[in-house]
């Protein structure tokens, strides 16, 4: 090789940097996040669920908080209708943080998971309390 | 109607199709519940292919021999006291060198002395062409911007500077989930990348299979992360399960996370093993581009070919002694008696 000592240097520097990702995670057992649900107003609740399906929620929780934004603030309008017809205050504070009173314990961990960080708590705060 | 010529000639049709095929198999995947196959046994594959794949070609490179100094440059030579050299374009220091394959590598810079010559009227014009320039750096920026923000999936904790690239990537708050810039950028490069081969008529004459399929594979990869991230939304901590479990080495049977998900993956994976076979092996070429890595020192320090062999010469001399007795009888002067 010409010049093979800087080519196999330069080599070994790709290497490290693709397989950085598994060079940093040696030894390591990643742990999946757990959201706690088990609150003392969510083990008062007869039928455990939330506003909509837990799948749902999942993905589109974020979505829905966005348009819980707009309603509230922008419409005036106070109820969310539910998939099923259930009626629910458009409320932070009021309705999410009333069963989800750790936000701690369950948005924040999978928020800090992925590496979300949801504006959320610019305005509102975490403790649940209405303003 | 435009490009039908090229597409009659399967020059487009075929790497469309190609990918149209990637991303149906994935979903029969889906469909089938392949995902050990698809989510553990293909990206753990393509990635090997990919690391063996590009040092191969690098090694393969570095066997050919450059034996001397190619001093293409488009600055003065290191030359007298007075005369002013232009270090970075023509560098006779190894920093030089490193100073202009740095700015190569991060800004491209021979693509933008780029050109477009036209004929003016019978005059022939050549004028500055800097849009291909700016589409490839939007591209590659992107591009670059966007793997970085990956790595979220690849580490726990999340590094506090990628955290931050992406909050500074979605600082416009648009939408929910915030929309990422370089998502916008990356696509609407590509979409210009796409068009330029397809509308400049000597473009498109001159574009390959090999150039139609990485770009309709990338535009598959990113309109597939978009659709993933804004349309059709998957459980990222079920998403980042899975790719924790890859890169620590215990592969776990990924739970059903929606076919855009699988999608997505598989078209990546198809660019991870794809990539040493074709051009975009540019990635590592770069590096060893004889133009671009070479000190110009041809005047200050001698290169000796390396596979220089001892050549047998007949000197004079030699001549003279054997052909003297000859040589004298003819009355041919001689050079020692």
């Amino acid at each position: 090789m010409y010049k093979g000592g800087r080519i196999i240097a330069g080599l070994l520097l790709f290497a490290c940097l693709a397989l950085m990702p598994f060079l940093i995670n040696i030894g390591k057992a990643a742990a999946k996040p757990s959201p706690q649900v088990n609150t003392p107003f969510i083990q008062q609740l007869t039928t455990q669920t939330c506003v909509e399906p837990a799948a749902f929620m999942k993905t589109e929780h974020m979505q829905l908080l966005n348009q819980w934004r707009d309603a509230a603030l922008r419409d005036g309008k106070t109820v969310y209708v539910n998939s099923q017809g259930q009626s629910f205050p458009i409320s932070l504070e009021n309705s999410c943080l009333k069963c989800h009173s750790n936000p701690q314990q369950f948005c924040n961990t999978c928020h800090t998971y992925a590496a979300v960080k949801p504006y959320c708590w610019d305005c509102h705060n975490q403790g649940g309390t209405s303003q | 109607m435009w490009a039908w010529r090229e597409v009659r000639e399967l020059k487009i049709l075929y790497p469309l199709l190609g990918v149209l095929a990637l991303v149906l198999l994935a979903y029969a995947g889906v469909v089938a519940h392949l995902n050990v196959f698809f989510g553990i046994v293909v990206p753990y594959l393509a990635f090997l292919l990919f690391l063996v794949g590009f040092m191969v070609r690098v090694i393969t490179w570095g066997r050919s021999p450059v034996p001397f100094r190619i001093p293409t440059t488009c600055g003065q030579q290191k030359s007298l006291p007075w005369i002013k050299q232009n270090r970075l374009e023509n560098p006779s220091s190894a920093l030089g060198v490193v100073g202009r394959m740095t700015l190569e590598v991060l800004l491209f810079r021979s693509l933008f002395r780029n050109l477009k010559t036209e004929k003016r009227g019978d005059r022939l014009a050549y004028g500055s062409a800097k849009w291909l320039w700016l589409g490839g750096l939007v591209f590659h920026w992107s591009f670059l911007i966007i793997v970085l923000r990956h790595l979220r999936l690849f580490m726990e904790p999340v590094p506090v500077l990628i955290t931050q690239l992406g909050d500074l990537d979605s600082f416009l708050q648009i939408g929910i989930p915030l929309f990422y810039i370089t998502d916008g950028l990356i696509l609407a490069a590509l979409t210009y990348l796409f068009l330029r081969r397809v509308l400049v008529p000597q473009i498109r004459y001159i574009s390959l299979q090999a150039d139609y399929f990485p770009l309709f594979l990338l535009l598959g990869i990113a309109a597939s992360g978009v659709l993933m991230r804004y349309v059709w939304k998957v459980d990222i901590v079920e998403v980042k399960a899975l790719t924790m479990s890859l890169v620590t080495l215990r592969p776990e049977v990924p739970l059903s996370i929606g076919a855009i998900f699988y999608i997505h993956l598989f078209l990546v994976s198809a660019l991870f093993a794809y990539f040493p076979l074709s051009k975009l092996m540019h990635m590592g070429g770069v590096f060893l581009s004889p133009t671009r890595n070479m000190i110009n020192n041809s005047r200050s320090v001698r290169h000796i070919n390396p596979w220089n062999y001892p050549v047998q010469v007949h000197t004079y001399e030699a001549y003279e002694a054997e052909f003297r007795a000859k040589m004298k009888k003819a009355g041919l002067p001689l050079e020692t008696e």
